[in-house]
C-alpha cells in the first residue's frame, strides 16, 4: 500500500500530473493556484522536465499547443480569469485535436473578481469560452484524492479524445491540505517514440513521409463543416457515453435532492446530516464530471418521494440550467447559492432548504 | 552533365495563392533551399502565421501547424522544447509579430528559445486586406490610415530588430530584404546563418526580410520593388545588428 502524505491541494495536482508522464508543464502566475507552478519549478526539471514561466496565459496555453502538437504529455493551470484570457488557444487545441490538461482553480467573477473559492465558471469550461462548436471534457473533483486521482487519469483521457480535459477546483481544494497518496509514476513517451504511437505529431518527416499539417483555418468553409460533424461530434458522442461520472447518496425516500459538486458538496454533504437529525430526508446527486454532465444520475432519483431538485453551487445558477436539462420537466427546481468568493455554511443550506420546501406545501 | 540549377523538391508542386509580386514566394523557397543545402529538411518544423502565409505548409515541404494570431514563437519554443534538435522556425508578418505578438516575440528573445524567426515586414496587413501595420512608414497610405499614417494620430513605425538586439540572448539579428537579386543573396546567408544559430544552440535568431505587397500598396510589381529600396530601407536600415564569432 503506498505511503499517504499530507499534502496541499495545489502542489498534490502537480505531482499528479508528473506521475502521469506529464513532463512540460507552462503557467502564469495567478492566486490562488500559484503553488502549482512552485512545485513544478522545483520538481519538474528534477524529474528531466520542463518548466517555462509563461509571459502570459496567452503564451501559456501557446506552449501547450506547441508541446502538444509535438507530441508531448503537456498541462497548465491558471484561475478562472486566466483561463478566461486562454480560450482562443483552448478552441486551437480542439479544433486540432491537440491533447492537453488545464487546471482551472476557480475564483469568483467576472472581471478580476476576487481571490476566495467560487465555481462561476461552470458555464465558460462546460460550454464554451471559446468560439465555435467545441466542447472541454471536464472533471470536478471534491477532495485532494480525488483531484489526484482525476489529474492522473486525465492524461489518458486527453490522449484517447485527442482533446483538452479540465480539471475544475475551486479555490478550497487547491489550497486546503488532505492526507493523498500518490499514483505510481508512469513511463514517460519518450522523443523517439512519438512518431510510433503519435503519428500525426509534428517531429519532422526525415524525408521518409508526407509532411504532417496541423491547421486550424479552414479557407474551403465546406470542409470544417465536414470536420467538425466527422472528427470532432462523433468523439463528443462516444464522451456522452463513456465518460459520465457521478456519485449519489439517499436517493431512495429522499423528499428533495442536492445536487452540488466539488467543494460544494461536501459542505451540502454536513448539510443533509444537520436536516436528517430533524427528520427530513435528503438525497446527492455529485457530479464528477461536468462535461459530459451525468444526465442518467438524474433517473435515480426517487420519484414516490423526490419533490424539488435542489442545485447548490457558487454560482448564479449555472449548474442548475443542466440539471433542468437533464430532469426534463420530470420534477421542480429550486437554487441555493452564495456567489462571488462567498461560501456556503451547513446551517445555512440547512434553513434554506427548509424554506424552499416550506414554499412547496 | 551536372545541373548548374534545380528548382528546389522542398517547395511542393502547387501554384501559390500569393500576388503578382508578392514576396512570399520568395522567401518561401530561400527557406526550403537553405533546409536541402543544410540537410535539415527532414527535421524543420514550421509554425506558420495568421496571415497570407498561414496555408504556408501548402507549399512548404516541412511540418508544420498554423498558430493562434501572433503566439507563433511561444508555440514553436513548446515545440523545440520536446523536439531539441528539430529545424524549427516561426514564419510571421508584421500584424502577427509586431502587433498582436509583440509580447511573444520579445520574451522569446529574452529567454533566447533556440528557434529561428523569419519575419516578413511588408508594411501593411495583407490578407485582411490593406490595413496599416505598426510597421506602415510615416505618409504611407493604409485602409485604416487612409490620409496617409501621421504622427499624431498613429505613432511612429516599430523597427523590431533594432527592439529584439537588445535581449542579449537574441544572439542573431539581421535586417534583409528581397527587392533586387543582389539582396535576395544577402537574405539567403542570413537564413541559412539563423539555421546554424540554432544547429549551434547559440540562442535565439531574427532575420527581418523587407518585403513587398504590390496589391495593398497599390503598385505594379516593379515599382513596389523600387520602393522597397526608395521608402524602407532609409526606416529600416539592412544589416546585421548581432551575430555571434561561431556563425559569421
Amino acid at each position: 500500500m503506498a505511503e499517504k502524505k499530507l499534502m496541499k491541494g495545489n502542489e498534490a495536482f502537480a505531482v499528479a500530473a508528473i506521475a502521469a508522464g506529464c513532463r512540460y508543464y507552462f503557467g502564469y502566475p495567478i492566486t490562488p493556484q500559484n503553488e502549482v507552478p512552485e512545485y513544478m519549478a522545483r520538481e519538474l526539471r528534477a524529474a528531466g522536465g520542463h518548466f517555462i514561466q509563461a509571459e502570459s496565459e496567452l503564451a501559456s496555453i501557446s506552449f501547450i499547443y506547441g508541446a502538444a502538437a509535438a507530441g508531448a504529455r503537456c498541462m497548465t493551470s491558471s484561475s478562472s480569469i486566466g483561463i478566461a484570457l486562454m480560450q482562443e488557444g483552448i478552441g486551437s487545441c480542439i479544433i486540432c485535436e491537440l491533447p492537453c490538461v488545464i487546471i482551472n482553480v476557480m475564483r469568483g467573477g467576472p472581471g478580476i473578481g476576487s481571490i476566495q473559492p467560487a465555481q462561476a465558471d461552470y458555464t465558460m469550461v462546460t460550454k464554451g469560452g471559446m468560439n465555435g462548436d467545441a466542447h472541454n471534457i471536464v472533471y470536478a473533483p471534491s477532495t485532494i484524492q480525488e483531484a489526484v486521482d482525476m489529474i492522473y487519469k486525465a492524461f489518458d483521457v486527453a490522449d484517447d479524445y485527442r482533446n483538452p480535459v479540465i480539471i475544475c477546483v475551486d479555490g478550497m481544494i487547491g489550497q486546503m491540505m488532505e492526507p493523498v497518496v500518490v499514483p505510481e509514476f508512469k513511463p514517460v513517451l519518450e522523443e523517439k517514440d512519438i512518431e510510433k504511437v503519435k503519428p500525426w505529431a509534428l517531429c519532422g518527416h526525415k524525408n521518409k513521409r508526407d509532411r504532417n499539417k496541423i491547421n486550424s483555418v479552414w479557407l474551403d468553409h465546406t470542409e470544417l463543416e465536414v470536420a467538425i460533424n466527422e472528427r470532432i461530434w462523433p468523439k463528443y458522442e462516444r464522451a456522452m457515453k463513456e465518460l459520465p461520472e457521478w456519485e449519489s447518496k439517499n436517493l431512495e425516500g429522499a423528499e428533495a435532492v442536492f445536487v452540488a459538486y466539488g467543494s460544494t458538496a461536501r459542505i451540502a454533504v454536513e448539510a443533509m446530516e444537520l436536516l436528517e437529525e430533524e427528520g427530513i430526508k435528503i438525497g446527492l446527486i455529485r457530479p464528477k464530471t461536468l462535461w459530459p454532465f451525468p444526465d442518467a444520475a438524474f433517473d435515480e432519483i426517487d420519484k414516490e418521494t423526490t419533490k424539488v431538485v435542489i442545485s447548490v453551487e457558487l454560482s448564479m445558477g449555472q449548474m442548475l440550467q443542466d440539471i433542468k436539462l437533464a430532469l426534463e420537466g420530470r420534477y421542480p427546481t429550486a437554487l441555493i447559492n452564495r456567489v462571488g468568493g462567498m461560501l456556503l455554511t451547513p446551517n445555512e443550506i440547512v434553513e434554506r432548504t427548509k424554506a424552499v420546501l416550506g414554499g412547496m406545501k | 552533365m551536372k545541373p548548374v540549377f534545380e528548382y528546389t523538391n522542398a517547395m511542393r508542386d502547387k501554384i501559390t495563392h500569393y500576388c503578382p509580386g508578392c514576396s512570399h514566394g520568395v522567401a518561401h523557397r530561400l527557406i526550403m533551399e537553405v533546409l536541402v543545402e543544410r540537410g535539415e529538411l527532414g527535421k524543420a518544423i514550421c509554425v506558420s502565421p495568421v496571415g497570407c502565409s498561414i496555408t504556408a505548409h501548402q507549399y512548404m515541404n516541412v511540418d508544420m501547424i498554423e498558430s493562434p494570431h501572433g503566439r507563433a514563437p511561444a508555440v514553436a519554443a513548446g515545440i523545440k522544447r520536446v523536439h531539441p534538435k528539430g529545424a524549427v522556425f516561426t514564419y510571421q508578418g508584421d500584424g502577427d509579430l509586431a502587433s498582436i505578438g509583440g509580447n511573444e516575440i520579445l520574451h522569446s528573445a529574452e529567454r533566447g528559445e533556440n528557434i529561428c524567426t523569419f519575419f516578413i515586414n511588408n508594411a501593411i496587413y495583407g490578407m485582411t486586406g490593406g490595413q496599416m501595420a505598426p510597421t506602415t512608414l510615416i505618409g504611407m497610405k493604409a485602409t485604416t490610415c487612409p490620409a496617409g499614417r501621421d504622427l499624431d494620430n498613429y505613432g511612429m513605425p516599430m523597427r523590431m530588430c533594432e527592439i529584439v538586439q537588445t535581449m542579449d540572448l537574441a544572439v542573431y539579428v539581421e535586417r534583409v530584404a528581397l527587392n533586387t537579386p543582389a539582396h535576395i543573396r544577402q537574405a539567403k546567408k542570413a537564413i541559412n546563418r539563423a539555421f546554424e544559430v540554432q544547429k549551434q544552440g547559440l540562442g535565439y535568431a531574427f532575420v527581418e526580410l523587407l518585403s513587398a505587397c504590390p496589391t495593398n500598396w497599390g503598385m505594379q510589381p516593379a515599382k513596389a520593388m523600387e520602393w522597397v529600396d526608395k521608402s524602407m530601407i532609409p526606416y529600416y536600415p539592412l544589416g546585421q545588428f548581432r551575430c555571434p564569432e561561431e556563425v559569421k
